[in-house]
């Protein structure tokens, strides 16, 4: 039911782990609905120096947050608040329907820590 | 598939050599309309007959009682609807539990959108119902009671003879979902009080797309499928005789192997429960520590998601289930889990793993070798410590 690109990011997830001292962090879900995704960012000259993730979750969710690492990783705060759910879902080459919605949260984690690190800066969003 | 450790019987069996064996010459030779006069069709017909000889031995009633159907589905679909329309001049009550089959819940949700009215009884923690509270749902109004004999999740026993007593002296028609047990676990009608007993050849060593109601004689349900006059007038379609000979080939089986194989897989059962709660930290038992099926194993991992354990012991070549939201199919874990109590959060990461006869104890040490390090694995991605 998975695409073989879903099963390889699941089996061996990249940038998995905490950043210390992030520049940003986005936390979605939670254990009630099944899912919880914590990414940490560390920014630089404006672009998303480093990214890493930890997730709770099924499949999808493990592979999403994988593939949006990847995607994000030296991307400008500004490209990086331009990766949408169906981007990271066409990445990995679909997603079952029923996991478009409960299992994709890799890109609402992402744009929290991106809006966490604007917040931190006392700006409200991009110049 | 070889080297497979395939822990997942209670969703599906493999067919038994000896089934294959039997059915093969009712596609090859005798593929005969049983209905018919000639020859070819007598053959058909005396299989069939022979195979319901076998299938009122193994649950132990007469074989006029038992009309072949689909599967475990079409049987429970049929109890519910025909007894629902057989009765609806007595009343429009119908009992269940929460935690039945969907086979069996689905069918409710529909006859509600027709006027009838459903109990749906709650279970204790062990997922036991209460006889008592059966005794005081029934009303007047009350036409039919449907209890599972063993619980397909948790492989929790019902008190099936204790309830068969109350419909009885209520005078309430009473059915029973046997679908994990017949084959697996000993099932006599007349032990078990009911009126109506459904089971599922591929959950017996069987093909799939088989099955049996046993319908108690003297007691009247309408047909579900009507068409031509087979089954007694009871069910149109015509015969599925190779399925049907294989049905009555895996209860023929299962006389003699079904007592082995409970003692075996209890014992693996209990190394599992046993070997996963020891190497693997916040863990528990899911449904009664003992009334349950010998082959069934429930447990919740605690901060895991179910479907990721699924998908890393299937890399391992392990084939087993879960009843988290992710592969029930909606956006809750199972309604079982939930019906016992536990937790929505905890509930995502449940695991069932269930036994079969050729359950080797090498099989189970191999999941006790691997599942701790695939756990270990998952939570230390995981945000939640």
């Amino acid at each position: 039911m998975y695409s073989k690109k879903v099963m390889e990011h699941f089996s061996n997830p990249h940038n998995v782990g905490v950043i210390e001292n992030p520049d940003g962090v986005g936390e979605v879900g939670n254990p009630v609905c099944g899912d919880m995704m914590k990414i940490t960012i560390k920014v630089k000259d404006n672009r998303i120096e480093d990214i890493k993730f930890q997730t709770l979750g099924c499949g999808a969710a493990i592979a999403t947050s994988s593939m949006i690492t990847e995607m994000a990783k030296g991307k400008t705060l500004e490209e990086g608040l331009k990766i949408t759910r169906d981007s990271v879902a066409q990445s990995l080459d679909g997603l079952p329907p029923a996991k478009m919605h409960c299992s994709n949260l890799a890109a609402d984690g992402l744009h929290k820590a991106i809006e966490d690190y604007y917040a931190r800066q006392g700006k409200k969003g991009p110049a | 598939m070889e080297n497979l450790i395939y822990l997942d019987h209670a969703a599906t069996t493999p067919v038994h050599p000896k089934v294959r064996q039997a059915m093969t010459i009712y596609f090859t030779d005798y593929y005969g309309n049983p209905e018919t006069l000639y020859s070819a069709g007598i053959v058909a017909r005396e299989a069939i007959e022979d195979a319901r000889g076998k299938v009122a031995a193994l649950i132990n009633c007469d074989p006029s009682e038992i009309v072949f159907t689909s599967g475990g589905t079409e049987s429970d679909n049929w109890a519910l609807k025909g007894t629902a329309f057989a009765h609806q001049k007595k009343g429009n009550h119908i009992i269940v539990s929460q935690i039945e089959h969907h086979a069996i819940l689905e069918p409710c949700h529909f006859l509600e959108k027709h006027g009838f009215e459903v109990t749906y009884l709650p279970v204790d923690s062990g997922g036991l119902v209460n006889p008592d509270d059966v005794k005081k749902a029934i009303t007047p109004k009350t036409i039919l009671v449907s209890i599972m004999h063993a619980n397909n999740e948790v492989g929790v026993i019902e008190p099936i003879e204790e309830i068969g007593k109350i419909t009885k002296a209520a005078n309430v028609s009473f059915h029973v979902d046997a679908v994990q047990t017949v084959g697996n676990y000993p099932v006599d009608v007349k032990r078990l009080g009911c009126d109506m007993l459904s089971a599922s050849a591929h959950k017996l060593y069987g093909p799939k797309g088989v099955g049996f109601l046993y319908i108690r004689k003297g007691l009247r349900i309408e047909p579900l499928l009507h068409g031509g006059g087979q089954e007694g007038k009871k069910r149109g379609s015509t015969h599925n005789v190779a399925g049907i000979v294989g049905l009555g080939k895996a209860c023929e089986i299962a006389m003699t192997e079904m007592p082995p194989a409970m003692e075996s897989e209890s014992v693996l059962r209990d190394k599992l429960i046993k070997g996963v709660l020891e190497r693997i930290p916040i863990t528990r038992l899911n449904g009664h520590p003992t009334r349950r099926l010998p082959n069934n194993v429930n447990m919740c991992v605690e901060k895991i998601e179910g479907e990721a354990m699924l998908l890393c012991l299937d890399m391992n070549r392990i084939c087993c289930s879960s009843g988290s939201a992710c592969t029930t199919g909606s956006l809750e874990p199972s309604h079982v889990l939930l019906a016992l109590g536990i937790p929505v959060e905890i509930a995502h990461g449940s695991i069932r793993f269930t036994l079969g006869r050729t359950t080797s104890e090498e099989q189970i040490n191999y999941v006790l070798d691997v599942f701790p390090g695939i756990v270990e694995r998952l939570r230390r991605m995981s945000p939640i410590k």
